[in-house]
């Protein structure tokens, strides 16, 4: 008699593990988007308000968060097309698997110059005065 | 050899024991709704990203002038109010889904669904609004003003 079920619900590896990530990034970019449009709303308030607040943004440890928050929202958008493909693309659920590597692949070719790119400029010094 | 047709699931010809619905078509709706947002906001974000953070200054180069500097074109206007409403649509979906998904009290998907949808509208309009009454050059104010302001 098995000590424990021989297959659950789930059934593990790449499709899992793509569906489990799918959704934690859609939920952190979810409450990251409601709070992006509370701060993006400041300007309403005055400029002065606004440019406070956003300079929060520019400090090193907010670019690293702005760092994990854009890698959350690459994944999310090639696993999505990904979802997409295996929804409708007649040879997509066969690939699904090698679409996942794929989507990973693409993932760090976005990520590689988005982070020079972006760290770069946060851990400069502010130049020039607005 | 004589062939057999099996008739298409969704025929008409077969019926479902099972599951019938509510003869609603809402979820299947908001599954493809999902799926056409999705590819729209990956070219609105991806755009949103790289005008923002990888361009010019990067986010060092973002304050009161940045935004009324674009919001001073309808093209700007245009794209980031699409990318509210098919975002926050998208976003609110898919939190319903996952509140639907383990929630498993009545009461507690109920409350969860019913903070979502405040929570979602409240921002919807805000964020719609802020677009639409945007003055990139506020009586009064002083610092961080867009070039085109004339002088106070």
């Amino acid at each position: 008699m098995p000590t424990k079920p021989a297959g659950t619900l789930y059934r593990g590896r790449e499709g899992q593990w793509s569906w489990v990530g799918h959704r934690i990034t859609g939920v952190v970019i979810f409450f990251f988007l409601l709070v992006h449009v509370l701060d993006t709303s400041l300007v309403r308030v005055s400029p002065e308000a606004y440019t406070a607040v956003i300079g929060a943004y520019k400090n090193p440890l907010m670019g690293l968060g702005e760092a994990g928050l854009v890698a959350a929202i690459v994944f999310h958008a090639y696993n999505g097309l990904r979802i997409i493909a295996v929804d409708f693309w007649k040879n997509g659920p066969k690939y699904q698997r090698q679409l996942l590597w794929g989507v990973l692949g693409l993932w760090v070719i976005t990520m590689v110059p988005f982070l020079i790119r972006h760290l770069s400029i946060v851990f400069s010094p502010i130049t020039g005065g607005h | 050899m004589a062939t057999t047709t099996i008739p298409s699931p969704r025929s008409g010809k077969v019926k479902y024991s099972r599951n019938r619905g509510s003869g609603s078509s809402f979820e299947m709706l908001a599954w493809l709704f999902m799926r056409l947002s999705g590819v729209v906001l990956v070219v609105l974000i991806f755009g949103h990203l790289f005008v923002n953070l990888m361009a010019g200054d990067g986010i060092h180069a973002i304050d009161f002038g940045f935004v009324a500097g674009k919001w001073a074109s309808p093209f700007w206007q245009v794209w980031d109010l699409a990318m509210l409403w098919l975002a926050m649509l998208h976003g609110t979906n898919g939190v319903r889904t996952i509140i639907n998904d383990y929630a498993e009290r009545n009461g507690t998907r109920l409350t969860l669904k019913t903070v979502l949808y405040i929570a979602s509208f409240v921002i919807l309009v805000l964020g719609t609004l802020v677009i639409f009454t945007f003055d990139p050059c506020p009586a009064g104010a002083v610092t961080d003003l867009p070039s085109f302001c004339p002088a106070p």
